[in-house]
This record gives structure tokens, sequence and C-alpha cells, in this order.
């Protein structure tokens, strides 16, 4: 079996973590640590998927369905007592519905940057955690989709929101960017999910080839489209992969783009804003950076994924999170510069409203988080600190749910006539759907770590120091015919594999 | 174990069978359910002919028709009112305390006429609740009661004749010009506006229809087609 030596230059921290956070010009760090060969790999991620969940999954799972079922109960009871029962109202007629779904959408950001825009920039550390980012980006749009379907009042009319021919004559506003974020949001939802879906199917043959358990070999086995793991396959998919790379990349820009155009084309102070598109795209992949470190740390402690998802990982999605959320900083001051700048009475009003006005709370929730927090990144130790980081990406999760509040609430709470603002206060539903939103998204999430291949394994050994070996005789690193699905026995000292 | 022993599972010889019956059924389904939806949910299909059986044998193709009586005779309030009016056994019997008082057909209404029960008959044109329709906006702007009601002075048992959707309305209230007359000729069946020399009876009612869209000032399309004009 392949084996590589530890380097010398990388200490272990915090006992098992090894450090490969170096930057030292003639050595390439590695990304994949602890001596592991492309056999551990297929071992260490098919296990977690194959094998009987351990006792927290359940625990977790249990949690999770029983948010989930909160969130059922609550949309019933939507269904039946009908908007009110939420605590919008005029002039607050956007609140907790349409901040759930930014929040959401803004999530599902970063999975489709990392397995993207990265993948084109030939970032190889994202191999290691683009599958699992793609999945959160999945989730959180199911998640993000849920709140404008019930938000329409009758939610079993919700198909009105797409231009279907019928018998009224009647058609969604094409001028709205309302129809637009119905068409970007699923533009987004389809290639994310085909992109997912494709770049999993060797990982899913390896586990169809990998399962014991007969149903579960056909299951995998129709999903992973009779995948044989030859030349022609392989060529076939990278090109595919490519294209739907190429796809996906315009898109991680327009979504966000268009979601800040439901606002920025309003006349509202606080909304009315050329700077909103790119001050929520960066915004989205700040928390979205934010949600993929929330969920990384637990799982790679916990499914035994330290050598995979390495500090170097943990340090990059940091130096990530650090760089978007300079930019959200800098939205957020430059707002007020042109607040000021502008000489506009109520533009002004706006701005001041937000930090000393009707909820100045939200306001300093959303600037501790964002701004304040992230800046311990700038220290390496912080980066490279487990503890510290899942604190500040949390911090960030929270930060970026008040971004969203500040930005819809405030600015409806007090515009031009005094004589209709109005204050806003979550009832009992708005608070549970924002809770059982979590339910919905982790229960998806937990049962894709049960049965899916969590790691994009293909992947992350293409980018492994024995894909490109030079052996030098060594007969395992002298290998080409290395197919995904074998183990490290299945060719003891590296003889030449059988034509299949 | 040797990997090429291994039992692997691949798609049986089968699927290459079952893979075009697959992707015509997924095709086929695909063109089938919206034709489906499209024709068979149209108001064209499910609506038009409605033609329940009422209580009493009442013919239209006789009274209004044969006998030219003017449909505001028993459809009252038709100019004044949104509803318009279901005539009463008293004004049935108006007439048939002497005309044809002996008919079988005219059972029912004696003996409304006898106990005081009112006749239930069944309404045939029937729009939703959420659609505030009034009669008299339409009649008195000059709609005539064939635009919406059909040849009704033809009908043995009247029906729906036409389709009564949303769109259907709109169409009218985009372009109201195809469907206006003068007022006199509101309950005229088979009114034909007066076409000029060489123009034919399409172009001469455009004419006819912008004239009277000016004469009776009738709204514009952003009116005609606002929400709240028709739910309130």
């Amino acid at each position: 079996m392949a084996t590589i030596t530890t380097i010398p230059h990388m200490p272990v921290r915090n006992g098992d973590d090894i450090d490969n956070t170096f930057d030292d010009a003639r050595i390439r760090a590695p990304l994949i640590v602890g001596g592991k060969g492309f056999a551990d790999v297929t071992r260490v991620v098919t296990r977690i998927a194959l094998e009987e969940p351990p006792g927290w999954w359940y625990l977790a799972f249990a949690g999770a369905l029983g948010l989930l079922s909160l969130m059922g109960i609550t949309i019933g009871y939507l269904m039946l007592a009908g908007v009110g029962v939420w605590g919008n109202n005029q002039p607050v007629a956007w609140a907790f519905d349409i901040v759930n779904f930014v929040f959401w959408v803004g999530i599902g950001h970063a999975g489709t940057l990392i397995s993207a825009i990265l993948f084109l920039f030939r970032q190889n550390w994202r191999t290691s955690i683009n599958r699992f980012a793609e999945a959160m980006t999945i989730f959180a749009v199911i998640c993000a989709a849920t709140f404008p379907g019930i938000h329409v009042g009758r939610p079993w009319l919700a198909y009105w929101l797409f231009p279907i021919p019928n018998q009224m004559a009647m058609w969604p506003q094409f001028r709205s960017p309302l129809l637009w974020d119905v068409f970007a949001v699923g533009t987004y939802f389809t290639v994310s999910l085909l992109f997912w879906y494709v770049g999993m199917i060797p990982d899913l043959a390896t586990l169809r080839d990998k399962s014991k358990n007969r149903i579960q070999q056909i299951l995998y086995g129709i999903f992973s489209l009779g995948w044989t793991g030859s030349c022609r396959a392989w060529h076939r998919y990278e090109r595919a992969y490519l294209l739907l790379a190429a796809l996906s990349t315009p898109l991680v820009l327009s979504v966000h783009s268009v979601v800040s155009f439901d606002f920025a084309t309003s006349q509202l102070p606080g909304w009315h804003t050329t700077i909103f598109p790119p001050y929520f795209v960066a915004g989205a992949v700040f928390g979205g950076f934010a949600m993929v470190l929330t969920l990384a740390i637990p799982c790679r402690a916990l499914f035994g994924l330290k050598d995979i998802i390495t500090l170097r990982h943990i340090d990059n999605m940091n130096k990530v999170m650090l760089a978007t959320g300079l930019i959200v900083a800098y939205a957020y001051s430059v707002e007020f510069f042109t607040a000021w700048y502008s000489q506009h009475y109520y533009e002004q009003f706006a701005f001041q409203n937000r930090v000393f006005g009707a909820a100045p709370w939200a306001f300093w929730c959303m600037f501790i988080c964002n701004v304040f927090a992230p800046q311990i990144l700038w220290f390496k130790w912080a980066r490279n600190s487990l503890v510290i980081t899942f604190i500040v990406a949390n911090f960030v999760n929270a930060g970026m749910w008040f971004e969203r509040y500040v930005i819809i609430v405030t600015s409806l709470q007090r515009d031009f006539l005094s004589s209709s603002w109005g204050m806003f206060k979550p009832s009992w539903v708005d608070l549970a759907l924002l809770a059982g939103s979590f339910g919905l998204f982790f229960t998806l999430f937990l049962l894709f770590i049960k049965f899916l291949p969590i790691i994009a394994m293909a992947e992350v050994k293409s980018i492994m120091p024995q894909a490109h070996a030079h052996g030098h005789g060594d007969p395992d690193l002298d290998r080409t015919d290395y197919r995904p699905d074998e183990t490290a026995h299945d060719h003891p000292g590296g003889k030449a594999h059988p034509a299949v | 174990m040797n990997a090429s022993k291994r039992k692997r599972f691949l798609f049986p010889r089968w699927v290459n069978f079952a893979l075009p019956v697959l992707i015509v059924a997924v095709l086929g389904g695909g063109l089938y359910a919206p034709t489906l939806v499209t024709f068979g949910f149209s108001s064209s299909t499910i609506d038009v002919g409605y033609a329940p059986i009422q209580p009493v044998a009442y013919s239209h193709a006789l009274h209004a028709g044969e006998l030219g009586i003017d449909c505001r005779y028993c459809h009252s309030s038709v100019e004044n009112a949104g509803f318009a009016a279901i005539p009463t056994t008293q004004v049935c019997m108006g007439c048939h305390t002497s005309v044809r008082n002996v008919s079988e057909k005219l059972k029912p209404v004696q003996e409304s006429w006898e106990t005081g029960k009112p006749i239930e008959w069944v309404k045939v044109h029937d729009l939703p609740d959420y659609a505030f329709f009034n009669h008299s906006a339409h009649v008195n702007s000059g709609v005539g009661c064939v635009s919406c009601h059909g040849r009704v002075d033809t009908m043995e048992v009247v029906y729906q004749a036409e389709r009564l959707s949303m769109s259907w309305c709109i169409d009218c209230h985009r372009n109201p010009e195809k469907h206006l007359r003068p007022r006199d000729q509101v309950t005229n069946m088979q009114y034909k506006p007066e076409a000029k020399e060489g123009e034919s009876e399409l172009a001469a009612q455009l004419r006819v229809g912008k004239e009277i869209k000016e004469k009776y000032k009738i709204h514009d399309e952003a009116y005609m087609t606002s929400c709240s004009t028709c739910h309130r």
C-alpha cells in the first residue's frame, strides 16, 4: 500500500490534527495527511454510508425530525388559519418569511462556489469539502424555497409563481424581480442538483461495489448509472463535470444578485441601493462558508475525517470567510457614507434609524457578528483553532440572519410618512417556522450523511501524491491501472490488473 | 478476494430494452399530461354545454324566439340591478291564467301558484362568488345578451354557450369594441351593425363599437383589467 511519511515540518496539533498549513515554496503542502493511501480514503468514506450509524446520529436525527414535524404542524396551522398567524402586518408586510428565504438562499451559495468556481481555478483543496458543501447547497435551497411557497398566503396556489398558460389569462408580472427570483432560484437548484449528482456517480459506484447488501447494491447500482470506471466513462464524466462547472459559475453570482433586486428595485430607503447585488453575493459566500465550517468541524471529528478535511482546509475556508467578511464590512460602511453623501433626507433617516431607531439591537447583533467577530481570523492561531473557528462561524451564521432582518424589517418599520410607521413582533409561528427550517435542513443533511458518499472520493484521490507518482520502481507508485472500488488487497505488490 | 471475481452489480441485459420504453413513457407522459390538463380541464370542455334539467319544461325557443317576447319582460331587473331577475310564478301566470292553461307542461307552475311555493330554477350561468358580475353595468354599456348567453331564442333547454372563464371575460375587457351595440339593440338576438358600402361585417362592428365606446364612456383597458374591477 502506498504510504507517504509525514513531512518533517508538520507538527501535530490538538492531539491528532497534523499541521499542514505551512507555506513553503520548496514543497507543496499535502492536502491529505496521516499517511493515507487510495484504499484508506475509500474505506474511511464508504464506511460512513454503509455501516450502521453511530448512536449520536440517531439522537441528532430524532432531534431534526422533531423540528421538522414542528415545521409541518406550523405550516398546517398556517394553511388552516391564514397568514394572520404571523407577526407581519402593514407596514412590515415582509418579515420572517422573507428573512428566512434570503438567509437560506445565501447559505446555498458556498456549495456551488466551492464546486464550480474553485474547480475552474484549480483549487485542489476543494475536493475534500465540495461534496457536502454541495449537499448543503441543495438542502438550503429547499429550505429557502419553502418560505416563498407559504408566504404567498395560499400555498395550494403557489404554482401561480410560474408562468403557466391558464384559462384565467393571468400571468406573473414579468417586470417584477420576484418572478426573476423564481427563475434564478429554480435554475440554481436544478443545475446544483445535476452538478451534485453527476459528481457523485463514480463514488456511488464505489458504494455499490463496497456494499454487501443486495438491495443497497441494486439501488447504488441504478444511481451510479452502470458506471464501470472505463477510460471512456471517465473521459465523458470529466467533460460533463467541466461543462456543468462552467454552467454553474455564473449562477453563483446571478442568484443572489437577483434576490437582491427584490429590494434594490423598490423605492424604499434602505432597499433602493445599487450596491446590493455584489454586497448580497459577498454576504452569501460569507454566510455559506460559515455554514460549511459549522458542518465540517463536527463531521471531521465524528467520522474520523481529520486526515481528509485537514487544518489546511479549515485555514483556507477561514481565509475566504475573512475576505468576504471584509467585503461585507465595506458594504455596510459604504452604505452609511452613501446615505450621508446623497444628502437625501429619507435615505439618511433610514440609516440613522438602523443604528439608533426602531430596532438598534438587530443592527448591533449584525455588526458585531459579521464585522467584529471575523477579525480574529487575521491571526493564524485563530484560523488553526477549531474551537475559535467554530465559534466565529456560528457568529457569522447568526450575523447573516440578522443582516437580512435589519435590511428587510427595519427598513419597512419606518418609511416616508411617520403616520404609517409600525413595529414588528414575531409570533410563535414565526419562531417555530425558523426553528423548523433547521429541522428540515438537518433531516436532509443527516440522511445524506447516512446514505451517500460525503467526501468526493474519486476527486480526493486525484489530488493525492500517489495520483501523480514518479515511483522510481516502487510498484505501488508506478501503477496506472487504479480503479476507484478496489481495496488495498486487490493488488498485492501492485501487479498489473488483468484486463476487465 | 480477487477483484475480477467480486460480484458487482451492473444493469442486467434487459435494461437495454427497458430504456427506450422508459424514454418513450417519460416523453409521452410529458406530452400527455399537459395536453390532458390543457384540454381536459379547459372551461370549453367542462363548462360549455351545461344544460341542467329545470323544474319546468320551459322553452326559450318558443317564448323568446317564436313569440318574440323581449328578454326584459321576464328578466326585468337586468337594466337596473346586478342580478338579472328570474321571473316569479306570478310573472308566468300573468299570461298563463288565460293562455294555454291546460298544458301538461304548466302543471308545476300552477302548483306553485296554488301552494305559494316558488319554483326552484337551476342556475345555468353561475360565476364564482369572488367574481362580482353586474348585469346593469354591461347592459347599459351596450353589451348584448347574446354575447354571453348565446342564441337563447333558439334554445329548447337553456345551456351554457360560452366559456365564462376569466380569460374569456378579459378578452372582451381588453377589446370591448367587438361586442358593443346601441342600447336599444341589447336584447336583439340577431343584431348586425349597419355596414357601409364595401365594408366587411367585422370592420363595421369595430367602427360602431368604437363609436359606442366613446359615447357610453366605457373605461380604458387599465381600469377594465384591474383586479379590483371584478374582485373586490
